[in-house]
């Protein structure tokens, strides 16, 4: 099952990691500008940029290198790592490993004053501004020795605005300002510090269509008068539309740099989810015919008028079946998971536990039922990172043996069984007094697993179980679910790892939009399909190839239902605008 | 293994300690710059007191305590209920006329009356806490609100019910019937005053806390919520409820506050029945640390503090408002140190799990390991 075209569109088909490897790829891709010098060439160079958190790497070996006049773009997935190399680049955060060179020349960031000291400048996400100032006084706040708080202010501001086409008018009153125009602010106040590497923290969020493309015209004007700009999406249409350059992040490594030109959203997407060939399913099916788990057309409405973030999601999983979820983070997984289990009412819709309707449940009895839940975000959701392990054990099982006695916690109980917890799951800890917050990843995550497993679930939801720990502790929770499964658990697995997917499932869906859009046999699914109807780039030519192959695997309840919608869903008509894609739903979350 | 850790308990220790060390020195510099007698201060102050001084000392501690509990109860939820003083002046009002109406005889009228108190306390806590879960208002803001209404509706309530004392300008409540009126344990040899009989309901609701916030599924969801609201939710605790139980919980604790005065030295509600004891709870519970015991000591250090600085004025002819000096800077003092303990706490436990796994495992796969 190996990726066709992989490695014919990389830039540099070796990717051995080494000093300039981003340059030497980026300068082949750009011939004209190969004569001038590498150290003027680069706006900002990285390399081998490394940073440790207590418990998980955050960035490791981070290479690439972005030239001046360009925008370059970093996709990666939620927790590739982005946002901690981005924090590292405007100076909130310092790298334990490796160097930045700004103009060729090696920095050290250790402020964001530092860094706009350099000529790095950022907008963030959720813009910062005054909306009770004028867009001078929010331009000039922190910056009054630059050009004073009056007209000299203002002239400044009307010329950065005419000379890179931003629209900007000083005396206006930032709440009466869209959102557009905010950004356009938030790009200002940037240029207005003297910035010359821009970089754009998931920009297009919050924008509509339109104003995506004035935003990319925007862009457009700044790299030509000679400004760089980090881009950083997960919205592979408009990375492909708008960068001249393309970094992939996965795992907090950059995986590849490539030139949009040689390659095509599918082709992203495998990149950003890892689309090494799965490890083959050995074992046979476990699949019964009992249901165990069964959901009737969830619909949760999304805020104010934005369309449904679950539009209609009907699914069976039977006992000994994995239910894989596949898909691009932000189209619905996560409120799929939160209204299963309780956290989140559906605005219509029905679930079923066996033959009983649990719509209505609240978390603690649907958990007491038997379903166990591995959340996404363990530090959020899964872990009480200032409480000792014995107490996090407790968790979500406060009304269970061997946790409780009536309402009284049973703190020998629960101490002896995280004793055996530690052991049976491998959790590497000193003892278990010590807070959860001081493990590594994977082992927190190998602590939650053995908690979930330990009150005879019926029902498993693992929402990401492998993401951010290491490789150790993957390959155990992996062989945790795959022996869940032989003992009859019904599992609904999330993930954006393909590997992971197709190596554990049994039935894989696709969610798009809030939609179910394709049902697939992992057993002949290949990647690229499941990019393509992951990112409804499905071309035309290569719907026949997939179709034929995965509606007849699919279970039969789901089919009639998901089959069909996937092919004029998963291909959007040519005017379809490319930011219809999937970010929105993040921001609503 | 053990659940105790020395080098924890010291870290612990240290805190206050330093705190109280600071503020010391603060205060000694603020008396030195203001040319007042730094030595003779400090002699009046941490002389050992008298023992009617003692029982002062004790019985200012108990009502301490109690108001200490009460915010305590909220902040191990992360919720301020800055209403304690709101809370305990309602219920003090509403008990002292219940107990005025001498309904019932004796104890029993003394055991209802601290019901109603509970109640009182409790209801007025749950305008915060239903504000909070319906409307979205923040505790901080209803209750300091609450408390300024509570402050008007109990002057209204009391000028209706007021009888005059005899002999004075100040008004109250009918005074409760003498059966009813608790006289004191004399627990400190050679003192001419005696220890409130309520101070057994300050220990009452000590042990009581330490049960209910450490040991009960109650506590632990609480404590839960407290740490990480979204791991609660997503164990199962339903928050908006917790937040009312906990809400109406400190409320009825507060409601107590003013228990040990009315039956042990007031007797009725009136226009000089002490002010200001909810906020010194808010104080006495970061001091302590929100522990039974920690909260026990800090009440009885806040408690000596005030009795001591009475002498102030006629031993050092200093104003014994500079107690307040002293009080504030140990607070701050005190709130800056924890935070900067429980910060290298956890960096340090960090370094050691990953230093002992490194060491045990050299096989590990551990990247995290091998960086410390």
């Amino acid at each position: 099952m190996s990726v066709p075209g992989s490695g014919s569109r990389h830039l540099r088909p070796d990717p051995a990691p080494g000093p300039g490897r981003g340059v030497v790829a980026i300068t082949a891709a750009a011939p004209e500008r190969a004569a001038d010098p590498a150290a003027s060439e680069n706006a900002v160079e990285l390399e081998g940029i490394t940073k440790r958190f207590p418990g998980v790497v955050a960035n490791k070996d981070i290479s690439f290198a972005a030239r001046r006049g360009t925008v370059h773009a970093l996709v990666g997935e939620n927790g590739a790592g982005k946002s901690t190399l981005m924090k590292i680049l405007y100076g909130v955060q310092r790298p334990d490993e490796g160097t930045i060179r700004v103009d060729g020349r090696e920095v050290h960031l250790a402020s964001p004053s530092d860094a706009i000291d350099a000529g790095i400048g950022m907008v963030f996400q959720h813009f910062q501004l005054a909306d009770n100032f004028t867009v001078l006084e929010n331009v000039v706040l922190g910056a009054e020795k630059l050009h004073g708080i009056g007209d000299g202010a203002r002239r400044e501001i009307r010329r950065i605005s005419d000379a890179y086409g931003l629209d900007v008018d000083p005396d206006a009153l930032v709440e009466d300002l869209g959102v557009g125009a905010r950004q356009r602010i938030e790009i200002l106040k940037v240029l207005y510090r003297g910035a010359k590497v821009i970089i754009l923290d998931e920009p297009t969020a919050v924008l509509v269509p339109q104003e995506v493309e004035e935003l990319f015209d925007n862009l457009r004007e700044l790299k030509s008068e000679g400004l760089t700009v980090l881009f950083i999406s997960h919205k592979l249409d408009e990375v492909l539309s708008v960068a001249d350059t393309i970094t992939v992040i996965r795992r907090g490594t950059t995986v590849d740099t490539v030139d949009p030109a040689s390659v095509n959203a599918r082709q992203l997407a495998e990149l950003m989810v890892g689309a090494e060939l799965p490890t083959p399913q050995t074992e046979e099916s476990t699949v019964t015919d009992r249901v165990v788990l069964r959901t009737e057309d969830l619909v949760l409405a999304g805020l104010g008028d934005s369309r449904n973030v679950l539009d209609g999601i009907t699914l069976t999983i039977h006992a000994g079946e994995v239910l894989g979820i596949a898909g691009v983070e932000g189209n619905g997984q996560a409120e799929l998971v939160e209204v299963i289990m309780g956290m989140r009412e559906p605005t219509s819709g029905l679930v079923f536990l066996g033959d009983t309707d649990i719509s209505d449940w609240r978390t603690r009895e649907i958990r007491e039922a038997g379903v166990a839940y591995i959340p996404e975000d363990r530090h959020r959701h899964g872990l009480l990172l200032e409480a000792p392990l014995w107490e996090n054990r407790i968790l979500g099982h406060q009304t269970e043996e061997p946790n409780a006695k009536g309402f009284i916690i049973n703190a020998a109980g629960a101490k002896a069984d995280t004793e055996r917890i530690v052991k049976e799951y491998d959790v590497r800890t000193p003892s278990i007094f010590v807070k959860a917050g001081s493990l590594s990843g994977g082992n927190q995550q190998k602590l939650i697993v053995g908690r979930e497993m330990s009150h005879e679930p019926k029902v498993l939801v693992a929402s990401h179980p492998t993401r951010g720990v290491d490789v150790g502790a993957q390959a155990s929770i992996w062989d945790i679910i795959r022996k869940a499964r032989r003992d009859g658990l019904a599992v609904l697995l999330i993930s954006a790892d393909l590997e992971e997917l197709i190596g554990l499932s049994d039935t894989i869906e696709v969610i798009l939009r809030g939609r179910l859009t394709g049902t697939f046999d992992p057993d002949t699914v290949t990647a690229e399909d499941l990019g393509a109807a992951m990112t409804g780039a499905a071309a035309p030519a290569a719907a026949p190839d997939a179709a034929p192959d995965a509606a007849p695997a699919a279970a039969p309840d789901t089919a009639p239902d998901a089959a069909p919608a996937a092919a004029p869903d998963a291909a959007p008509p040519a005017g379809d605008p490319p930011t219809d894609h999937t970010g929105d739903v993040e921001e609503s979350r | 293994m053990s659940t105790f850790n020395p080098r924890k308990a010291l870290l612990g220790l240290a805190a206050p300690l330093l705190a109280l060390l600071v503020a010391f020195l603060v205060t000694s510099a603020i008396l030195l710059a203001l040319g007042d007698p730094v030595v003779e201060v400090w002699q009046t102050i941490l002389s050992w007191p008298r023992p009617r001084q003692l029982v002062q000392i004790v019985n200012g501690a108990t009502v301490y305590y109690l108001s200490a509990v009460a915010v305590a109860v909220g902040f191990r939820m992360n919720l301020f209920n800055i209403g304690v003083d709101g809370q305990y002046r309602v219920a003090a009002f509403a008990g002292a006329l219940f107990a005025g109406q001498a309904w019932f005889p004796g104890p029993l009228n003394v055991l209802l009356t601290l019901v109603v108190a509970m109640v009182a306390g409790g209801i007025w806590a749950g305008i915060a806490a239903y504000l909070k879960v319906k409307r979205g208002i923040s505790e901080v803001i209803s209750t300091i609100m609450l408390n300024a209404i509570a402050t008007g509706v109990v002057q209204w309530l009391l000028l209706k019910v007021a009888v005059k004392q005899p002999g004075s300008n100040t008004i109250s409540t009918p005074p409760i019937p003498e059966s009813s009126q608790l006289d004191g344990l004399a627990l400190i040899p050679g003192a001419s005053n005696k220890v409130y009989t309520l101070i057994i309901l300050a220990v009452v609701v000590g042990v009581a806390y330490w049960f209910f916030i450490g040991k009960t599924r109650f506590g632990f969801d609480l404590r839960a919520t407290g740490q990480s609201e979204t791991a609660a939710v997503a164990s199962g605790v339903k928050v908006p409820r917790m937040v009312v139980s906990t809400l109406v919980i400190s409320g009825a604790l507060a409601g107590l506050i003013g228990m040990p005065l009315l039956f042990g030295q007031d007797h009725s509600y009136g226009t000089t029945f002490q002010a200001g004891l909810g906020f010194a709870g808010i104080g006495i519970a970061l001091l302590g640390r929100n522990h039974p015991l920690g909260i026990a000591v800090a009440a009885l250090l806040w408690s000596f503090l005030d009795v001591q600085s009475n002498a102030l004025q006629i031993r050092a002819g200093v104003a014994s408002e500079v107690v307040f000096i002293i009080q504030g800077v140990i607070l701050f003092a005190v709130v800056i140190a924890y935070e900067l303990i429980r910060r290298a706490d956890v960096r340090l436990e960090q370094q050691r799990v990953a230093r002992e796994l490194a060491g045990t495992r050299s096989d590990a796969p551990s990247v995290e390991g091998a960086s410390a």
